[in-house]
């Protein structure tokens, strides 16, 4: 260190300077040192220059009573992503849609060190924001910034119609800048213009209660109303992904339905006809087939049985007995097929053909103990049983496919609602689902 | 290496150039603003009281800008209607020089351009297209701005100016591009902006309760 170097022996500035208001008196607190330009009076709300050390008055305005305080007051200090902030300003700004007037808010978020930073509030949504340094190209109906594409959400007229406290520019009540946004959620990137200038700034969204967590605020943030422009939609993950999974999966069970069909060793383990004679017997015979055997794994088990019933029926009541353990299957199984015309022409109900499949058969010696049931007055019935080994049941993969389709669906269906309800609030509001004007 | 050292012809204090390349320099003490001449200085004006400062960088502060140190050693202060900021000139530790802007916390690197064939002030309008080295700049802002003072040692004589007129253009990729038509002849500074961590500024100004 040289000479030549003035000593740095100037005290640190104190952190707030005291004043008073020329208008009312009361004491005017400087937060930002010498980067305010102006300071509202919170008392009369005189617009003051805050470069002056006498405060000039530059501009009184009317407050509208019931005017609300903001939510986070001035001087407060929060760390937001690492860096601490001290509020210094606070402005209400509107626009008018069709008559109909909104209002936001916003904060002026101050660091020594740091560029300025706002917060702004819309019914009870927050955006983190910060001035952009990369220009982004605007194209037809979307802006380009640093290679992501935002599409147009609003182009509007806003006019600053509160202040309060400090503005590192010369902020003035009834100011208008034309104000249009993009968004690409959860960002929103918007373009301020005014007759010199056009400022870029990129907002992020930010939940209530981690702007209250950042601040140190007592209760709980406004609740959110609605759904805001850049809020992040609640489904998670993009719906184009989800179908791309459910595609990938449906795909890989489709495989897995062939690939079990192929490697499972199949084939009829058991095959026999049975006729009855018309009238006999009557029913209640039960006979067993001859022993066959089930290989593999533990497996599945059709019991296929065709009849020639013809206007009639068969009912047969089965066992799968395993000879080795005694393990037994009761099912009863019924075959019925009628058929006629009537005024409404030709009918037919039943089949002449049933099958069953029996789940989780062990591999071993088996047989069948069949106990047939028809009509007392039957004619001459032949019957057909043919047992199975590891049949594909379709219907297994069936219910996995529509394991994975209802919630792709369902996801899709609250993307595409919550996405209707952001964009009804834009310059491009989708059309309305069964209006018929 | 030697600096070179003079007397302030004003006051007597013993000034020390840091940097071999000054043409300007503000006596710490009286400050006077002194130019070099070939044998001693030459007091040619002197600073009024800068308003209080809100820069976290003075003079001294040291930093680093793509692996190469550097040192302030002077500034020139400027105002305009919304605010004011400071041209920090900085010398990197291979002997360029460079200049470090501070507005409102928002902080950028520039270097002057050779190039030729720049555009009178009348010429330029926000919203036009320029493109020097391969990088295309749109005019973002043209600020009247007025002179407000000056610090420390500087690479040319700078102190009889009074309104300068500064056009802004920006970039898609965080380059920027200054067009300074103070002098006949257009100036050009080209640069890009910086984050203030990235910098690892030290010996920086404090700020009470921060």
């Amino acid at each position: 260190m040289s000479a030549g170097t003035p000593p740095l022996s100037t005290p640190p500035k104190p952190q707030a300077k005291a004043l008073n208001c020329p208008q009312c008196g009361a004491a005017i607190t400087l937060r930002a040192l010498g980067h305010a330009e102006t300071v509202v009076c919170e008392s009369c709300h005189s617009v003051l220059d805050a470069k002056d050390p006498n405060l000039q008055i530059l501009q009184k305005f009317q407050v509208i009573t019931g005017e609300v305080p903001p939510l986070i007051p001035l001087g407060t200090r929060g760390k937001l992503r690492g860096t601490d902030y001290e509020v210094i300003g606070f402005q209400r700004r509107g626009i008018k849609v069709e008559g109909i007037s909104y209002y936001w808010h916003e904060y002026v978020l101050f660091n020594p060190y740091k560029p300025i930073r706002y917060l702004t509030e819309y019914n009870g949504h927050w955006n983190d924001i910060s001035v952009c340094k990369e220009l982004p190209i605007v194209q037809f109906a979307s802006a380009n910034y640093l290679g992501e594409v935002y599409k147009h959400f609003q182009s509007s007229d806003a006019s600053t119609n509160y202040v309060l406290g400090e503005f590192p520019w010369q902020v003035r009540v009834g100011e208008h800048a034309a104000v249009t946004e993009y968004v690409k959620p959860p960002r929103v990137l918007s373009a301020e213009k005014t007759a010199s200038e056009v400022t870029w700034s990129l907002g992020e969204y930010t939940y209530g209660t981690d702007i209250w967590k950042s601040f140190n605020l007592p209760g709980s943030p406004p609740e959110a109303i609605g759904v805001y422009e850049n809020e992040p939609s609640p489904v998670s993950q993009n719906v184009t992904g989800i179908w791309g999974a459910f595609l990938a999966f449906a795909i890989l069970l489709f495989l897995l339905m062939v690939g079990f069909d192929l490697a499972s060793s199949k084939g009829t383990a058991f095959e026999s006809t049975y006729s009855l004679n018309a009238g006999e017997p009557k029913g209640e015979a039960s006979f067993v087939t001859q022993p066959f055997d089930l290989e593999g794994r533990t497996s599945n088990v059709e019991v296929a049985t065709s009849a020639n019933v013809s206007n009639s029926w068969i009912y047969l009541n089965y066992a799968l007995i395993n000879q080795d353990t005694g393990q037994a299957w009761d099912f009863g199984r019924e075959v019925s097929y009628y058929y006629g015309s009537d005024s409404d022409g030709s009918w037919s109900e039943g089949s002449t053909k049933d099958s069953v499949v029996i789940p989780s058969v062990p591999a071993g010696h088996y047989y069948l103990r069949i106990e047939p049931e028809v009509d007392p007055n039957h004619r001459p019935i032949s019957y057909s049983v043919e047992v199975k080994r590891n049949v594909t049941v379709p219907g297994f993969f069936g219910i996995a496919f529509l394991a994975l389709l209802l919630p792709a669906i369902a996801i899709t269906w609250r993307s595409i609602s919550f996405e209707r309800a952001r964009w009804s609030e834009s310059d491009h509001p989708p059309m309305q689902i069964g209006n018929t004007e | 290496m030697t600096q070179p050292v003079s007397n302030c012809p004003n006051c007597g204090a013993k000034i020390v150039f840091q940097w071999s390349s000054s043409v300007q320099t503000v006596c710490p003490y009286c400050k006077s603003i002194l130019v070099r001449t070939d044998v001693d200085l030459k007091k040619v004006g002197q600073v009024a009281d800068l308003p209080p400062d809100s820069s976290p960088i003075q003079l001294n502060t040291e930093g680093v800008y793509r692996n190469k140190a550097f040192v302030v050693g002077g500034r020139i202060l400027y105002e305009y209607d919304q605010g004011g900021w400071n041209e920090w000139h900085i010398t990197m530790n291979d002997g360029t020089s460079a200049w470090l802007s501070d507005a409102q916390n928002e902080y950028a690197i520039s270097f002057a351009s050779n190039t030729t064939g720049l555009p009178p002030a009348q010429q330029v309008q926000v919203g036009q297209q320029y493109n020097w080295n391969n990088q295309n700049y749109t005019v973002s802002v043209i600020t009247q701005a007025h002179y407000r003072g000056v610090e420390g040692e500087l690479p040319f004589q700078y102190w009889d100016k009074t309104d300068v007129t500064f056009a802004d253009l920006r970039s898609q990729t965080g380059k920027f591009a200054t067009l300074d038509f103070s002098d006949d002849q257009t100036a050009l500074y080209l640069g890009e902006f910086v984050e203030f961590d990235d910098l690892k500024l030290k010996n920086l100004s404090s700020f009470e309760g921060w």
